[in-house]
């Protein structure tokens, strides 16, 4: 369990800092392709220059350049914060919960939140984004403290095994729940079986506006978090005795979760397996070290969404696959061959 | 000296015959507490009819004329969905657990149960199928499902925690398939196929109700035998087969027979959340030095499916799903499993 401590090393030598800070470039410029792509491929084909246009001459009107400002933009710019706070919050969970199996989608926190919102739109009636992401903290927050709460106590600590236990429990009841309040009316069911998929579709500027500054701020305290997660991964013990206190660190860290779940939950729907990919490939990249790996997710965490948006609008063209089912069909294989592979307790 | 020696196995054999009346008769006791809930579900309704008269009804002999059309059209099939769906959720839950060691493995999370989802929402969905041709996709999907789980767990996969986990993945996935079937039907479909997703014994229609008591007839004596060499297989495999059990046949057709009745029991009335996972668990404690036994799992979930279904028809001033009240009766109780495992340190 120590063994991630044991491989840290006590300062990264010049030349690797070099290597892996070129590594992160590299990253960014993936996000832009990508970026870039997502504007430009969709059903309806646009050619560069009218993409340009869109951007640099704001007096041009055509209908391609609609699709562009009023469809593309937001939506490449929501998986961008999306991507940004999934794969930040799944690498705090499996940081926090030293658990290399942890995901959002998986714990149940999406579900969660999925049902607040749902809860808070057809029983009390809230209207806008800004309106609901509140429920969705809310939501994602019970979850969270409920599953790990669970899984937690007693002598062993979250193993995966419990953790995961826990979470297909509370998502099978939330999901339950959830699909009894929808059920009630054919309009939200309408509305919400898209958004239940996990979707980028169909989210306009507002929505970005109104949860933008939640997933920004979050994501942006979430990079600090480097330090007292390279602490937790000692073991309890041993990062009480280098002064950290354990329980503070923890409270704050999975209120963060909660937020960046919960907004994110908010924008695009339950979005499973982003957060459980995205933690391993930095891990890959960059080795344990927590200051490291949180940078690479934020950035991958968005290359990986764009990717699988991209996809779902190219395979299966002129429709559309939901980003939500790219990603599971991309994401459980990943699951299922850390579960079968991977000597499990290794955080 | 020889009465000192034979004294012993004398008690030991009088200590398990005394185990096995006692089995036997709550074995009878269940069962007639069952067959009581069935007169009892016959007589209530927005016009109860007294339980002698529903007696007479079933047996041909009604008191009044109507008495025939209330309890064997109207109220019939429902009350008779309840305790067969039950019993074989019960069952298939029971041996689940025993063969897995685990409480919390039951057919809900290990994706067997959302194989067999899947199959229908696309059965229904996709192909129009109706009927026996969706029992048929339910039993498909969920072998399909198994067998899948099962590869994927690898060598010596069924026991231990890979087995759980690999499930748990898969489970998210077929989720996640559901959800994008649910996404691209019409929404007549989409209601029709989310309203079956929480599961109600209400609507079953004649064709799953007799193949799953046909199902039950042959499936539920079949591995109530063969559940007695549970015992030796609870063991590990490394015991039982050094014991002489032959592990692998036992286990297949054991897992089997569960697979069947699980996709049949979802066929008929939807994924009804957890019975699968309380059954057993309260067939062994009311069981006490009895032992478990695969046939009084059975009558446990066929109480328990007719007690929800009861609460879910009379409880509220307008009648609920079944799986809802399971639902909201299992997430406590998975809670409660999960901090007691803890406690003493297994799951």
């Amino acid at each position: 369990m120590v063994a991630t401590a044991e491989k840290a090393p006590p300062g990264t030598t010049a030349v690797k800092r070099i290597g892996l800070g070129g590594g992160l470039l590299i990253a960014l410029g993936a996000v832009a392709v990508l970026a870039f792509l997502s504007i430009a491929l969709g059903s309806r084909s646009v050619t560069l220059q009218t993409v340009l246009d869109a951007f640099f001459d704001p007096t041009a009107t055509s209908p391609d350049l609609t699709v562009i400002r009023d469809m593309r933009v937001p939506r490449t710019l929501l998986a961008i914060v999306v991507g940004t706070a999934l794969g930040l919050g799944g690498t705090l969970l499996q940081g926090v919960a030293r658990n290399p199996l942890a995901d959002p989608g998986i714990m149940g926190i999406n579900s969660g939140a999925a049902l607040a919102i749902v809860g808070g739109i057809m029983l009390i009636g809230v209207q806008s984004a800004a309106g609901y992401v509140w429920f969705a903290f809310a939501g994602a927050g019970i979850a969270t403290v409920l599953v790990y709460g669970l899984a937690a106590t007693g002598r062993d600590g979250a193993t995966p095994v419990k953790l995961a236990l826990a979470g297909a429990a509370v998502t099978a009841v939330f999901g339950s729940v959830t699909s009894a309040i929808v059920l009630s009316n054919v309009d939200a069911l309408n509305e919400m079986r898209f958004w239940q998929v996990g979707a980028l579709s169909g989210r306009f500027m507002p929505v970005f506006w109104q949860l933008a500054p939640f997933l920004v701020i979050a994501s942006l305290i979430a990079l600090f978090a480097g330090r007292p997660l390279n602490t937790l991964a000692l073991g309890d013990d041993v990062a009480r005795a280098l002064g950290q206190p354990v329980a503070l660190t923890r409270t704050v860290l999975f209120a963060l979760i909660a937020v960046l779940c919960g907004a994110a939950t908010a924008a695009a729907g339950p979005i499973a397996f982003l957060g459980l990919m995205v933690p391993h490939l930095a891990r890959f990249i960059c080795g344990p070290d927590y200051r490291w790996i949180l940078p690479y997710s934020a950035l991958l965490g968005p290359v990986l969404l764009l990717a699988c948006d991209i996809a779902g609008r190219v395979v299966v063209a002129p429709g559309e696959l939901q980003v939500g089912v790219v990603i599971g069909v991309v994401g459980a294989p990943v699951f299922i061959a850390l579960a079968r592979f991977r000597r499990l307790v290794q955080l | 000296m020889t009465a000192k020696t034979l004294a012993p196995p004398r008690s030991f054999r009088a200590h398990r015959r005394r185990r096995a009346r006692w089995g036997l008769a709550l074995s009878a006791g269940l069962t007639a507490s069952v067959a009581v809930v069935f007169v009892f579900s016959l007589s209530f309704g927005s016009v109860t009819v007294a339980p002698t008269d529903v007696i007479l009804a079933l047996i041909g002999a009604p008191a009044e004329k109507w008495h025939t059309f209330i309890v064997q059209d109207l109220r019939l099939p429902r009350a008779i969905t309840a305790p067969l769906v039950g019993a074989a959720l019960g069952a298939s839950g029971a041996i689940f657990q025993r063969l897995l060691r685990n409480p919390l493995a039951s057919p809900d999370f290990l994706g067997v149960s959302s194989g067999a989802n899947v199959a229908v929402v696309a059965g229904f969905a996709l192909w129009n199928l109706t009927g026996y041709q969706l029992s048929l996709a339910a039993i498909l999907g969920g072998f399909a499902t198994a067998a899948g789980i099962h590869l994927l767990a690898g060598r010596g996969g069924l026991s231990g925690h890979r087995f759980i986990l690999v499930g748990i993945g898969v489970s998210a996935l077929m989720a996640s398939a559901t959800s994008y079937l649910l996404a691209r039907s019409t929404v007549s479909d989409a209601k029709a196929a989310m309203s079956w997703l929480i599961g109600s014994v209400g609507m079953a229609k004649q064709a799953d109700i007799i193949v799953l008591a046909v199902a039950l007839a042959v499936l539920l004596p079949a591995s109530a035998l063969l559940g007695r060499r549970l015992r030796v297989l609870e063991l590990g495999d490394g015991t039982a087969t050094a014991l002489g059990a032959s592990v692998r046949r036992d286990r297949a057709i054991l897992i089997l027979a569960a697979v069947i009745l699980v996709a049949l029991a979802t066929a008929a009335a939807g994924p009804i959340a957890f019975v699968a996972l309380m059954a057993g668990p309260i067939s062994a404690r009311l069981s006490g030095g009895a032992g478990e036994s695969v046939f009084r799992a059975a009558c446990a979930g066929a109480f328990l499916v007719q007690l929800s279904d009861l609460a879910a028809q009379h409880l509220l001033a307008t009648p609920i799903s079944t799986g809802v009240v399971t639902g909201f009766v299992g997430a406590p109780y998975i809670a409660w499993i999960i901090v007691r495992a803890n406690r003493s340190g297994a799951a």
